[in-house]
């Protein structure tokens, strides 16, 4: 009797497999093509390139071919790879101290409405203020030309975090900071519980914007201060390069920067993915 | 003090309401003049609806009895609660919002426990008390989940959790159930005249369903609009435990008639 009941297999008891995208090679198959597509294209352009740059015998001090290009990144690694750390050095110094300070002053922005209203004023004007057009007073006032660079990095790295996470500290919901208040939170607990987690959002968004700008801080202010000196970021090898005409040194340093501008836009990615991805709507992959 | 004294005071103690609202009036910073002579006496350990037509002031009396946004005029009494340590009025109050209100980074427990946490209960004990209170609204198994991974339903218990977890004397609800489906709302309905008469709360309800209304209170203060204020205070006599079968009674029927007709009053005022 039991036997027959075992033997004639209930329905529910039947293993489907569980259903799941087929993968290639550990990626989802529907994201190869996204992958695919745009490898192809760059490399069918880089091709490109090469064949007109030798069929049409273009000097290299014109425009060199992407093999020379690649050979010179190789050749040139040590100098181009010491430029390439101090670069890195004043962007990741200027985007910290960006944040910490940033962070800094929009709590106190959160906590007293006059020092925001007299003090955002001055933070919108270095905002609207070009870089380009405050690096030589800046230059010329700090004696360090590494502090300089910082400082010229920092001013265009401070504002996105400052604006965004004013905004985000403000973002907490209503009824929230109302039941807050019914519990009878201070102030403190008010900003650590509610407030501070509010911004994360707003405050990741900021720095990731504020990452490519620290680059670009920091590569505007070197070519502004020139000859820096015996420590020179890669800004500073593409200006020697274009007087010496050594124009495949110049693109390798050019493909440096944008390298470093995508690898810093993917970490910040990566931070905001991590920090958000139990609880927020931008970092959840939803099931339906 | 004498005895007699401390005996007799705790009597009238009884007596006296928890919550009295005394000419209360609100007019916003706009001009808008939201409620006007509201005078409403809330007794202890009663299950009193607020019932009115959208945009009559139901919102607006719940938050100034739970203390947020002072009245314009008139008073807010709680003659049997004494002062805390900061002078403050010891309320005990919890407050259910119309939409569950819960921090989207923190799991179920963690927002359940937030009351305790801002009150300094140790994390024991408040991870304890949390847990329990989750398991008083059938979310055991669900400390560990994300709002997100929720229902619109479970949300909304675990706010009702939240707002038990501290014990309180007072449960303000702010229709709370009001963007749930009828199958949910009245199981809920049914799990909260439950905790009600076990647990000896005092509940303001705010709804704008006459059944609902009929089938939880023991008293429905039916409101007009603009300006807000008390039209009709409708005892309903019948008895408690009320079950789903008290939605077939012809009591249950009688009182949705009576309740609606002074509803309907209201609307023509
Ligand atoms: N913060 C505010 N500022 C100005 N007017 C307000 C404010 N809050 C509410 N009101 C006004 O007060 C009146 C009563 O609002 P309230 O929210 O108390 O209504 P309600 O009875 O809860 O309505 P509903 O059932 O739709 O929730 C409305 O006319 C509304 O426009
Ligand atoms: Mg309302």
């Amino acid at each position: 009797m039991t036997e027959t009941m075992a033997g004639a297999a209930p329905a529910d008891d039947i293993d489907l497999p569980p259903v799941r995208s087929p993968t290639v090679l550990g990626i989802r198959r529907e994201t190869w093509p996204k992958i695919l597509m745009p490898s192809t294209m760059g490399f069918l352009g880089l091709v490109l390139w090469e064949v007109l740059v030798s069929v049409n015998a273009v000097p290299h001090y014109i425009l060199p071919g992407p093999l020379l290009i690649a050979r010179t990144l190789w050749t040139d690694w040590g100098t181009l790879s010491g430029s390439l750390w101090i670069t890195l050095q004043i962007t990741g110094m200027a985007l910290t101290v960006a944040v910490v300070l940033g962070v800094a002053l929009s709590i106190l922005f959160s906590l007293s409405k006059w020092v925001e209203l007299s003090f955002f004023p001055y933070a919108v004007i270095l905002q609207v203020t070009p870089i380009v057009s405050i690096a030589p007073l800046i230059i010329i006032w700090v004696d360090n030309t590494y502090l300089s660079l910082l400082i010229c990095a920092w001013i265009v790295a401070f504002f996105p975090i400052l604006s965004n996470t004013t905004t985000g500290l403000n973002s907490a919901d209503h009824n929230l900071r109302n039941l807050f208040e019914l519990y009878g939170a201070t102030r403190w607990q008010t900003l650590r519980r509610l407030r501070l987690p509010a911004a994360m959002p707003y405050f990741l968004a900021g720095l990731r914007i504020s990452g490519g700008l620290a680059l670009i801080g920091a590569v505007v202010a070197e070519f502004v201060a020139g000859s820096g000196g015996v420590e020179s970021g890669l800004a500073y090898r593409i200006l020697e390069s274009g007087y010496r005409l050594q124009i495949p040194r110049m693109f390798a340093a050019l493909i440096m920067i944008s390298m470093s501008g995508i690898v810093i836009f993917l970490a910040m990615s990566l931070i905001t993915h991590l920090a958000l991805r139990r609880w927020h709507e931008s970092a959840i992959k939803r099931e339906n | 003090m004498s005895p007699q004294d401390a005996h007799g005071g705790a009597e009238r103690a009884a007596l006296r309401p928890l919550v009295e609202l005394k000419r209360v009036e609100k007019r916003f910073s706009n001009g808008t003049l939201a409620v006007r002579d509201f005078n409403l006496a809330v007794g202890h350990h009663s299950f009193v609806s607020l019932l009115g037509p959208s945009g009559c002031g139901k919102s607006t009396v719940l938050r100034m009895v739970a203390g947020l946004g002072e009245p314009s005029r008139g008073t807010i009494d709680w003659p049997t609660s004494t002062d805390d340590a900061g002078g403050r009025p010891q309320r005990e109050i919890g407050f259910v919002f119309q939409e569950p209100t819960l921090m989207p980074w923190a799991t179920a427990l963690a927002n359940v426990r937030l009351p305790l946490d801002l009150q300094g209960v140790a994390k024991g004990e408040a991870e304890a008390r949390a847990a329990e209170a989750l398991a008083m609204v059938g979310l055991k198994g669900f400390e560990r989940a994300f709002p997100r991974e929720l229902s619109g339903g479970m949300k909304m218990r675990v706010s009702i959790a939240r707002a038990l977890v501290t014990n309180p004397r007072i449960l303000l609800m702010d229709e709370p159930f009001a963007a749930l489906d009828e199958i949910t709302r009245f199981k809920l309905n049914n799990d909260l005249l439950e905790l009600w008469q076990t647990q000896r709360w005092t509940i303001v309800f705010v709804t704008h369903s006459v059944f609902e209304s009929v089938y939880l209170s023991e008293r429905i203060v039916v409101m007009a609009a603009r300006p807000g204020r008390v039209v009709a205070d409708i005892a309903v006599d019948a008895p408690y435990p009320r079950g789903s079968a008290f939605r077939t009674t012809p009591v249950y029927n009688d009182w949705c008639r009576v309740v609606s007709q002074s509803l309907g009053h209201a609307m023509d005022e």
